[in-house]
């Protein structure tokens, strides 16, 4: 749905983002990860067309970027911000407008969407006046009021509580299931992990890797297995390499990596010696992947 | 464009609606008109009614003395002694004792009074005395009192500009009062509104609302949303100011000629020091009706509007680039120092403009677009129409293309770059950013 081609954008001093590339399929939710400073929200600009790219170019369904397709996008930034002296209401009806949405419509939604997350009596009350989960709320429903079909949001989940946190969560989920694209940027790796389907990782203006979670994972396994077994495992044949193994309450924690091996020979090896409670691969977190990107990418 | 309607739209209904906006529009006019309500008042009463008992020894003022609605006079025949026993026993405001004197030499006049007495009531009394010893020694020289008056002379000077096309009166008085007042107003509402624009961009960067707007909008469009939004309230208040002026001034007008009655108001125009002029007050109407038709207002009030609308839109425009271009208010006064320094100087020269209306110092400021709005109002009632003015507004509508091409590039960055000191170097930078 969304295609980044080759892009590049320089600063006076620095390079923003260096021949960046990455397609984004429709109804997907794709991570966008990157420590600070990475090139993420440069990328961001762009694709929302605040800034324009130096080089490269960017699809979207298919058509070149164009103005069109700002009232099709819903955009939520890092740097939250409202008119701290208008309305909830007034505020909403006008952000919506600017996306093109009629006023009868406008006023239609909002009362959905408020109604929908509990904010029905917070409707007359000044921006300033509201608790910050509670402004982060609204800057929420104003992204998605016209009801986008690529909906951009910069670390959504700061400033909310767990509970809130759950809502947005779901509400996400549900937009995605409804059709929306969603490209979700954070460096809060836990929710990539239950959101997203996609990701890509962006370190100094250059990506680094991209394409499905669950294909990146795999690329990213070392053959480990981890077994929680009744007795301590102290020796294994030459074929597997003995990481390490811990007592945890009533068991052992133990940590083989296969050299030239399988599993089920592993199993098969350890199951007349101890009983097994469970074994099952060690599959690396994004985190470890993230850490793991970043840290080669230094040296 | 319906974007920046939306825009326009916010920016000046969130501004009209304030408190402040209310309070400045109404309370503005009627304060000003308070004020000067109150010094009228003053002079045309002189505060409560006064009384005083005359004690004439010289018998030159038997029947000088005419008293007013608010001062009465009381002529008392009795030694001095007496009369200020009696005086000091009744509740009269004060008592004057003019003693017998030499006409070449007056001295001795006395006012005594318990609790003093307003200098305007003292300044009355002195007058009626001079006026009479003044008349004496008139009388003295031979000299017939009309016949001085019918000496004393009061001109307004009416320039004639003579050109190919003919010739038209120029009346100083009348162009200069004109000229200082739409330069005035060019420049308050310029400095203002232009202070408004640039308070308004900083309110939305820092507030960081900004962003969200711009995925939305094109950054050019919120800056002209703005700027234009903003423009409307200034016409508003100017609006409002009029219409509210006429009707404070035409109610005062009605309200002071039915309490006060016209006597009163002449004789306290009499009685107030005026340099010798004692032409009759409707020759002075009329002088003052033929000097205002000397002006030429159809052409000043358009240009008024031209050179306000877009003044306001160039410097509108470059306060709109400063607030893009710093964090805080603090941050703001190194940028603003060379676009806030032509306009006070504008307003600074004005005297040395009006002076010289056609002099290089006037001509140069004029035709500059930084200057140009509000030297061209000063000077143009007594330059009229001519090919300065255009030029002059040529260069002007070029500067406002100019300066919103620069300000455009450089809020387009700037609203977006945060906690950063920015150099001139780096806002010529912005210039050339994609």
């Amino acid at each position: 749905m969304l295609e980044v081609k080759n892009l590049s954008k320089f600063y006076s001093k620095h390079v923003a983002l260096d021949d960046v590339s990455l397609t984004v399929p429709k109804g997907s939710i794709y991570g966008l990860l990157g420590p600070n400073g990475a090139g993420k929200t440069s990328l961001i600009r762009i694709i929302t067309q605040i800034t324009a790219p130096d080089k490269g170019e960017v699809v979207l369904n298919s058509q070149l970027l164009n103005s069109s397709h700002i009232s099709k996008m819903g955009y939520l930034p890092e740097e939250r911000g409202l008119y701290k002296k208008m309305k909830v209401e007034e505020q909403l009806f006008y952000l919506g407008r600017l996306k093109g949405l009629s006023s009868s419509e406008v006023k239609k939604r909002v009362n959905k969407w408020m109604e929908k997350l509990d904010m029905l009596s917070w409707k007359k009350k000044n921006i300033a006046d509201l608790s910050k989960g509670m402004q982060q709320k609204v800057q929420f429903i104003a992204t998605i009021l016209h009801q986008p079909d690529l909906i951009i949001l910069d670390e959504p989940f700061t400033g909310f509580d767990p509970v809130n946190t759950e809502i947005i969560k779901n509400e996400i989920l549900s937009l995605r299931d409804n059709g929306a694209t969603i490209l979700l940027s954070t460096h809060r790796m836990e929710s990539v992990e239950t959101l997203c389907d996609h990701f890509t990782l962006i370190n100094n203006s250059k990506k680094v890797i991209d394409g499905r979670k669950e294909d990146i994972k795999n690329q990213f396994k070392k053959d480990i297995f981890q077994i929680i077994s009744s007795d301590e495992i102290k020796e294994l044949p030459k074929v597997f390499e003995l990481i390490e193994s811990k007592k945890i309450e009533n068991a052992y924690r133990t940590r083989v990596k296969i050299l030239e091996s399988s599993s089920n020979a592993l199993l098969s090896h350890l199951l007349p010696k101890t009983i097994i409670i469970s074994f099952k691969e060690d599959i690396p977190s994004i985190h470890d992947i993230f850490i793991e990107l970043v840290q080669q990418n230094k040296s | 464009m319906n974007k920046i309607l939306l825009i326009i739209q916010r920016e000046y209904l969130t501004r009209v609606r304030k408190k402040s906006f209310i309070i400045m529009s109404i309370l503005g006019p009627l304060l000003i008109a308070v004020f000067y309500g109150i010094i009228i008042w003053a002079t045309v009463s002189g505060g409560e009614k006064k009384s005083l008992y005359v004690l004439d020894e010289s018998g030159l003022f038997s029947n000088k003395f005419e008293s007013t609605s608010n001062l009465e006079y009381i002529l008392i025949n009795s030694s001095l002694d007496e009369a200020k026993k009696k005086y000091l026993k009744g509740d009269i405001d004060a008592l004057l004792h003019i003693p017998k004197f030499d006409i070449q030499t007056p001295e001795g006049f006395k006012l005594f009074s318990k609790k003093g007495i307003s200098a305007a009531t003292r300044k009355k009394i002195e007058r009626v005395i001079e006026t009479e010893i003044e008349d004496s020694r008139l009388n003295q020289l031979g000299i017939n009192k009309e016949a001085l008056k019918s000496i004393n002379a009061n001109i307004d000077l009416v320039t004639v500009s003579l050109n190919e096309e003919g010739e038209e009166d120029i009346s100083t008085t009348a162009a200069t009062i004109t000229g200082f007042i739409g330069g005035f107003i060019v420049y308050f509402f310029v400095f203002f509104y232009g202070v408004q624009v640039m308070r308004g961009v900083m309110e939305e960067k820092t507030s960081r609302v900004v962003e969200i707007i711009v995925s939305s909008v094109r950054p050019f469009q919120l800056m002209m949303g703005k700027i234009v939004g903003i423009a409307g309230v200034g016409l508003t208040q100017i609006l409002i100011w009029i219409v509210l002026g006429l009707i404070i001034s035409s109610a005062a007008s009605v309200f002071f000629l039915q309490s006060t009655g016209l006597d009163s108001i002449s004789s306290t125009m009499q009685n107030l020091p005026s340099s010798g002029s004692s032409l009759p007050i409707d020759n002075n109407v009329a002088n003052t009706i033929h000097a205002l038709e000397t002006i030429n207002f159809p052409l000043i009030i358009f240009s008024f509007l031209f050179f306000f609308l877009f003044g306001y839109l160039m410097y509108g425009a470059l306060f709109g680039a400063i607030g893009a271009a710093v964090d805080s208010e603090t941050d703001s006064q190194q940028f603003m120092l060379p676009i806030t320094m032509p306009l006070i100087l504008s307003i600074a020269l004005s005297s040395a403009i009006i002076a010289d209306p056609n002099g290089s110092l006037a001509f140069w400021l004029s035709i500059f677009p930084l200057t140009s709005p509000v030297v061209m109002m000063i000077r143009l009632p007594f330059i009229g129409f001519s090919w300065e003015l255009l030029l002059s507004m040529t260069l002007l509508v070029g500067s406002f293309l100019g300066a919103t091409w620069i300000a455009g590039k450089i809020y387009r960055t700037g609203i977006l770059l945060y906690g950063k000191k920015i150099t001139y170097k780096e806002l010529g930078k912005w210039l050339f950013y994609k």
